[in-house]
Parts: structure tokens; C-alpha cells; sequence
């Protein structure tokens, strides 16, 4: 379907719809999972990390009453690839829990090459020494290339080098969607 | 976010918006101070090198932490402790400070023009750190960002620089950057110590404290150097004092929000009196914390410039 936001007829992965249910079914996992949510906190990656942060720990909350504290990382300046770069805005990281001793669920929209997540991991434990970190993402898209994986994701959509996943969530795109796109568009 | 030039030779180079683009970039920098580990990873690998032939402790230091903390290394070389006291020229310090393999250079030099010299004999790209009585951009810079975070803009505001604007190369470049960020400007001094025709640079010129601080919102202040007056530029300090040292008093001149900023070291009860300085309107120690967080963001710009940005698809 062509539309404004999706000018190319660009395939759809997952439809306003699906990306609540699968927030929804996350959060049950990671509630499951981590049985009394003691210590638990959230942190998004910016950019679209942090909007789907903010949706778990709203998830979570109603599923049982707990508001875990939500923290947001910019990974800028912990990026592999400073050389390659030309600049990138860098923008605020916001962690105004201490990180000891707790048990971070780490959110991205995306794991693609698994070096934001190796970025994000080491800018976390600069601050701390958490018990431990998980890793949830929408979009599973694969293609690592650092032995780095997720706890719990939303969808898995291996595509091609060519391609490139775009998640669009209402906060900063106007809708909610995730859709493909060749690279260069 | 615009910054695409190689060296950082002066305000007067800068645009607008690459000016707002360095203190911007700031901002995030000076959160890494709150944090228990006061690093990034960012410059990793990176040679800084600090060849300073004035001598200088404050401004020094204040670049060496900057680069530390985006881990880069540094090396300072000054003049006392090198083969520049056995006569090398400067481009020849150069050449072989290339051949370390350093990734950038701040200079500090008396001669006004050296870092532009420098930077046409070199690819290495090049901070000035202040040259001659020319320019000193990192501290217009620092002063710029103080400002900002407790003005919130600068349009319209009023400044009155005071003090030895002949000799200040601070002066210089605050003058070309508050202009260009659309403050209003005033130098104010004893004739003897403001540059014929300075208000060419768009500046307006005050030769009586009161007039000159009288609604304005910020009050900066420049360090009398007391080697000037056995120049007789001024018939003595006591005089200086007398007529343009900014007390509590003259202070209320200015707006009663006004800000009183001074470049450092201070020569407390010359420029300001003790009571200024500490006030709650001073900013002076925060000039000093923001000095630092503006010379990571102009190390990460220079450094990270213009090679084209990549898709971030991870």
C-alpha cells in the first residue's frame, strides 16, 4: 500500500496493530521471565529505542502495576566507526538511576550488525556495574557481526545486505509501522 | 549540525551556525562530567598535541583534560623544555612533531598569525590557542555557551567588555562572536588601552564605567596586565582602579540580572573587586567547567569532520 509515509509501495513488516501486540506480548515474556521485576530498569537507545522503551514500561505496568525507571543512552560517542563518520548530533543520555547491582533491559528498535548494542553495553557499564543486562528488540533483522543476540523480540525478518528495515513509530513519524526499504532510498 | 572545517583558526572563520553547531555539541560533553567514569571512547587511539610557546597553565590543562576524557592522548610540548630554546623554527617543530604521527595540534604562540602559518605548511589540522593579540576563539567560545545557559539567547543582549582591549586577544574574538550571534557590544576603557577605531570591529566605545555598564547584561571583564603599566598606559594602578574597576557598585549599573564574566586569572581587586568576582552573578568558575566540555566538542568536530555521513542501519 502506497501512502505518504511508505512512498514507494515499500513492503510492510508489521502494522500499527502488529507492533501492539507484539509490545504487548514482550512484555508479558519479560514480566514472566523476571518474576518480581525487583531491580529491574529499562533503558532505550535513541533514537526509536527510546519511544519503545517508554511503551514497555507503560505495558508493564499495566500487566502488573509496576512502573520500572526508564533510562535513555545516546551511543554516539561510543560508536566503532568514529573514522567513517562525518558528525553525528550527539544527544543527551539520560541515567538518573544508578546502574549497581540492577538488571537493565536494554531496547533498541532494530539488531542489525550487533555493534550498537556492543556501544550501548560498554557506555552502560561506565556507569556502573549492573547484575545484568537483556536485549529487547521489535525487529530481529540478522546480519551480525558480533556475537551478540536478543532476549526478546517482536519479530524476526532476515533480509538482505540491499535492504534496510525502517521502524516508524507515531512519536516521531506520525504512524506507527515498520516497513523494507532498498538502500539508498 | 554543520561543522566541515579542517582547522579552528578563529571566530572570524566561523559561520553562525557552525558556532551554535560547537555549542550544541557541547552540551552532551559536559554531561560526562556528572558520571563516575569521566571517559568516552570516542578520540581512542588519537594524538593530541599541545605546543604552547606561552606560557600557560590554565588553558593547557583545560585542553589536555578535554582530550582525556574523550581518551585520546596528549603530549605537551613548551618552549623552555624543547629544542625551540636551541633556535628550531616553527615549522620545523612541526615537520618533526608530523613525523610522530600526532592526529591534531593546538598552538598557543606570541606571534599573532602562527596557527594560520602554521596550518598552510601542514595537513594536521590545527586549534588555535590563542595568538598574539589576534584571536583566543575556544575561550569566545566557552564565554558564548556560559552565556547561553544562563540567557538562553543572544539576540539583543547587551555586553560591556572592560578593561585592556589593546592587548586582549580574548577580546577580539568575543567581539567578532557576540556580534555575529546579534549581541550588542561595548568596549569601555581609558583611551590608551582601546585599538583606534575598534568600533569598526561593531563595537560601540565607553571611555566612563557608568555610561558604558549602565543596562547592559553582562559585564565582562579583562585582566589588566600589570606589566603594561610601566608603559604608561595608565598613570597607575590605583588610577585604573579608581575609575574602571568594577565594584558591587558600578555593578548596579547594569541590569540586576546581569552576568559578570571575566576570561582568567584574575587579578582580584583590579579589574572586579573581591566581592564581584564571588557574587552570585559570576560566572567565572563556570567559564572555567564550560571551557573544558567546548574543547571536547571542538576536538570531536574537528576530528570527525567532513568525511560524509553513513547510514545508520545497526
Amino acid at each position: 500500500m502506497s501512502n505518504k509515509l511508505n512512498p514507494s509501495s515499500a513492503p510492510v513488516y508489521m502494522s500499527e496493530a502488529d507492533i501492539q501486540h507484539a509490545i504487548i506480548r514482550m512484555s508479558y515474556e519479560i514480566v514472566e521471565n523476571k518474576r518480581n521485576l525487583e531491580n529491574i530498569v529499562i533503558i532505550g537507545i535513541k533514537t526509536r529505542g527510546e519511544f519503545l522503551a517508554q511503551r514497555f514500561v507503560k505495558e508493564i505496568e499495566k500487566i502488573c502495576q509496576v512502573k520500572a525507571p526508564l533510562g535513555t543512552l545516546d551511543i554516539t560517542l561510543y560508536r566503532d566507526d568514529f573514522d567513517n563518520l562525518g558528525n553525528l548530533t550527539i544527544g543527551e543520555t539520560d541515567l538518573l538511576f544508578d546502574v549497581q547491582g540492577k538488571r537493565v533491559i536494554l531496547v533498541d528498535d532494530v539488531l542489525y550488525s550487533g555493534r550498537t548494542i556492543r556501544a550501548a553495553l560498554d557506555q552502560i557499564i561506565d556507569f556502573g556495574r549492573p547484575a545484568e543486562i537483556e536485549l529487547a528488540v521489535l525487529i530481529d533483522r540478522g546480519g551480525r557481526e558480533l556475537p551478540i543476540c536478543a532476549n526478546y523480540i517482536g519479530q524476526d525478518v532476515p533480509i538482505g545486505e540491499n535492504d534496510y528495515i525502517q521502524v516508524q513509530f507515531k512519536e516521531v513519524d506520525g504512524q506507527d509501522q515498520v516497513i523494507g526499504l532498498k538502500k539508498g532510498e | 549540525m554543520k561543522f566541515e572545517k579542517k582547522n579552528l583558526l578563529g571566530i572570524a572563520d566561523l559561520s553562525k551556525e557552525e558556532i551554535i553547531t560547537i555549542l550544541d555539541t557541547a552540551v552532551p560533553m559536559k554531561q560526562i562530567f556528572t558520571r563516575s567514569v569521566k571517559k568516552v571512547p570516542a578520540l581512542r587511539g588519537k594524538t593530541v598535541l599541545n605546543l604552547f610557546y606561552e606560557p600557560s597553565t590554565r588553558t593547557r590543562t583545560s585542553f589536555e583534560i578535554a582530550a582525556k576524557r574523550l581518551s585520546a592522548d596528549v603530549i605537551n610540548i613548551s618552549p623552555s623544555t624543547s629544542s625551540i630554546v636551541k633556535g628550531e623554527s616553527l615549522v620545523d617543530t612541526t615537520k618533526t612533531v608530523e613525523a610522530l604521527n600526532t592526529d591534531i595540534i593546538v598552538i598557543r604562540h606570541k606571534a599573532s598569525g602562527a596557527p594560520h602559518f602554521l596550518s598552510q605548511r601542514t595537513d594536521l589540522p590545527i586549534i588555535n590557542g590563542g595568538d598574539g593579540v589576534h584571536e583566543h576563539p575556544t575561550q569566545a567560545l566557552l564565554d558564548l555557551y556560559t552565556i547561553r545557559e544562563k540567557k538562553e539567547t543572544f539576540e539583543g543582549l547587551k555586553i560591556a567588555i572592560v578593561g585592556d582591549i589593546l592587548h586582549s586577544r580574548v577580546s577580539r574574538s568575543n567581539i567578532i562572536a557576540m556580534s555575529k550571534l546579534g549581541c550588542e557590544v561595548r568596549v569601555v576603557g581609558p583611551p590608551t588601552l582601546l585599538p583606534k577605531e575598534i568600533e569598526k570591529m561593531g563595537c560601540q566605545v565607553y571611555h566612563k564605567i557608568d555610561e558604558g555598564l549602565d543596562g547592559v547584561d553582562i559585564i565582562y571583564c579583562l585582566r589588566i596586565q600589570l606589566e603594561r603599566q610601566a608603559r604608561k598606559q595608565f598613570p597607575s594602578l590605583e588610577e585604573y582602579i579608581r575609575l574602571y574597576s568594577v565594584t558591587k557598585a558600578r555593578a548596579k549599573y547594569a541590569k540586576k540580572d546581569a552576568l559578570v564574566m571575566h576570561p582568567g586569572p584574575m587579578n582580584r581587586g583590579v579589574e572586579l573587586s573581591a566581592d564581584v568576582a564571588y557574587s552570585e552573578q559570576s560566572t567565572i568558575t563556570d567559564q572555567v567547567t564550560n571551557g573544558i566540555a567546548i574543547r571536547m566538542a571542538i576536538f570531536y568536530l574537528v576530528l570527525g569532520g567532513g568525511r560524509g555521513v553513513q547510514e545508520i542501519t545497526d
